[in-house]
């Protein structure tokens, strides 16, 4: 059947693109969708240009939810509200298959969800309920990969969870902090940022803690790095230095550059340093359960959202990746009328 | 109920260079009405959909949606009429006589030649008729448009921000499109090539839903090909 798709040609440029799409499996028609720094990148034109030759055009966005308009194998309803999975094996591997190299993703492999109808495997939906929050559903996804490092941290864990320290005050910061909290109760969770308007917001954290405003006689037990860029060398440096031996490092932050790591004092406090991207439907499953037994986590993620921005042509969504690019903190929901 | 109309009546006098309707022309790897009708299939809101067809294409129309679309219940078709109003009273006496025609009865009247047409404009389409009764798909005007009465010199200029374009679909409440156009006199009905234009002459409101560019209408062999080339290019 044909598809419309909305593409990003060249940086800060999209168009409408025709696309067929075969009816088996599961289209869905997308509803609320939430922009990425990684989609940001792209619009903007931040990644290495031979990148943007090789992936453009190509629909952005890998966030977000939808309605069911057809399935062909009868699993869902017309109008079921669902997750989208961006994550897409080609193949079984060893490894989780959101590391996988035989794993195409939404928005940076293949196109993202800026599409009139999205056809997906079925196993690449997940159903919410009704009554879920909209706004915070359609960035769910960035949920699971704060979900899925958690669960990974838990398998290598071996030495106490007394003190976890956060670093980064942004999106990923924020989301980490609160599902740390929310799975492990007793511990201490302390924030480590630089802006204090939104440590301010970090209310259900332990302790909160400016980055060049730290007592010298704090320790954690583990740490988890949600900064990203180049900050990425001195979340890490002080991380590495307030961790206590055989503690592990938990990766979040994407960077375009190398990071230099002071490996002296990891090999001195027998330090693990896990990486962590992208998830799989075992942590949006997950995630989706986490939110319907708890639907007070709605109250806090809905902080998060700093802009609404109803999408009704393309250069409504031009504007509302300008509005993000200038937005210190937060998420970008677009409500997909396209 | 909510009813599609797919009007194919059209024997594609503006096509050129070919017998076939334009409609059962190949657009990639199936004829261009099976692109069409299936952006209705799978619309799960629409309960039934007519597809109107010169007579002598009914027999194809129906092999054409038994191969590329199987067996469908939902989709039945008929004979259109001479004009566009004709076939689209066709589908309205279809269904009558078998489903009756309630207060909240819609139809979405949609060109057979129009397969780039969104899930999203028809679920518009749907939205507005429900609540206003009439709605037409446009998209703004991009060229300047000129009037000229003799064809030789401009009459006027109109400003172009006030004119859009008309596409496909139109829908209706059926109750009130049908007493509409039983209300038309001879001389109207002949002049009234457009389904809407019935509802602005009866002073009755005529809602706009977003159209896409995207969406346009395969006329002529030019239109086809670009057609087709978009699609290929996409498979590249």
């Amino acid at each position: 059947m044909i598809n419309i798709v909305y593409r990003l040609k060249a940086p800060k440029f999209f168009e409408e693109s025709i696309d067929e799409i075969e009816l088996e499996g599961v289209v869905v028609r997308p509803t609320y969708l939430s922009i990425c720094q990684a989609d940001q990148r792209y619009y903007q034109g931040s990644r290495p240009a031979e990148i943007l030759d090789r992936k453009l055009p190509m629909a952005l966005i890998h966030e977000g939810i939808g309605e069911v308009v057809f399935d062909s194998q009868g699993n869902f309803k017309s109008g079921d509200k669902v997750v989208m999975i961006p994550n897409t094996p080609t193949d079984d591997d060893v490894c989780r298959l959101n590391y996988s190299y035989k794993s195409k993703f939404r928005g940076s492999g293949f196109d993202g969800f800026t599409s009139d109808l999205i056809k997906l495997e079925s196993d690449r939906v997940v159903k919410i309920p009704d009554d879920f929050n909209l706004h915070v559903s359609a960035f769910i996804e960035l949920i699971t990969v704060a979900y899925q490092g958690i669960s990974k941290f838990e398998e290598i864990c071996t030495t106490p969870k007394d003190s976890l320290g956060v670093w980064g005050d942004g999106n990923l910061g924020f989301i980490t902090t609160l599902l740390l909290k929310e799975k492990y109760p007793q511990s201490k969770i302390i924030v480590f940022g630089k802006h204090q308007n939104n440590l301010d917001l970090f209310s259900f954290a332990d302790e909160i803690y400016r980055i060049h405003d730290v007592p010298d006689d704090l320790v954690i037990d583990h740490g988890f790095e949600c900064v990203g860029s180049s900050a990425s060398q001195s979340a890490v440096d002080q991380i590495i230095n307030l961790i206590n031996p055989q503690g592990t490092i938990n990766l979040f932050g994407v960077s375009e550059y190398p990071i230099p790591i002071n490996t002296r004092l990891v090999l001195e406090k027998g330090l693990t340093i896990q990486g962590n991207s992208r998830s799989e439907r075992e942590d949006f499953v997950g995630v989706v359960d986490m939110l319907f037994e708890n639907p007070r986590l709605f109250d806090y993620l809905e902080k998060l959202i700093t802009n609404v921005c109803e999408i009704n042509s393309l250069n409504d969504l031009k504007e509302a990746f300008d509005i993000d690019y200038i937005s210190k903190f937060g998420k970008t929901i677009l409500k997909w009328n396209k | 109920m909510i009813f599609a109309a797919i009007l194919a009546g059209g024997i594609g006098s503006r096509m050129g260079g070919t017998d076939t309707p334009k409609q059962f022309l190949p657009l990639g790897d199936r004829p261009v009405i099976v692109h069409t009708i299936e952006k209705f299939v799978i619309n799960n809101n629409i309960d039934r959909i007519i597809v109107l067809t010169p007579q002598n294409f009914i027999t194809h129309t129906n092999h054409l949606i038994e191969e590329y679309i199987g067996d469908s219940q939902k989709i039945v078709v008929i004979e259109g009429g001479k004009t566009r109003n004709d076939t689209i009273m066709n589908s309205i006496s279809y269904i009558d006589e078998n489903f009756g025609i309630d207060d909240d009865s819609i139809i979405i009247t949609h060109d057979s030649v129009r397969p780039f047409v969104t899930y999203r404009i028809i679920e518009d389409n749907i939205e507005a008729a429900k609540r206003y009764g009439a709605c037409d798909t446009v998209v703004p005007a991009t060229d300047t448009i000129v009037e000229s009465i003799n064809g030789t010199t401009i009459e006027s200029i109109p400003v172009r921000d006030y004119y859009y374009q008309g596409q496909t679909p139109q829908s209706f409440n059926i109750k009130k499109l049908f007493n509409l156009i039983n209300s038309l006199t001879q001389e109207e009905s002949e002049i009234l090539t457009d389904a809407c234009k019935i509802f602005t002459l009866k002073d009755e409101d005529v809602y706009l839903v977003d159209g896409e560019v995207t969406n346009i209408k395969i006329t002529y062999p030019y239109d086809l090909k670009l057609a087709n080339t978009i699609l290929e290019d996409n498979h590249d």
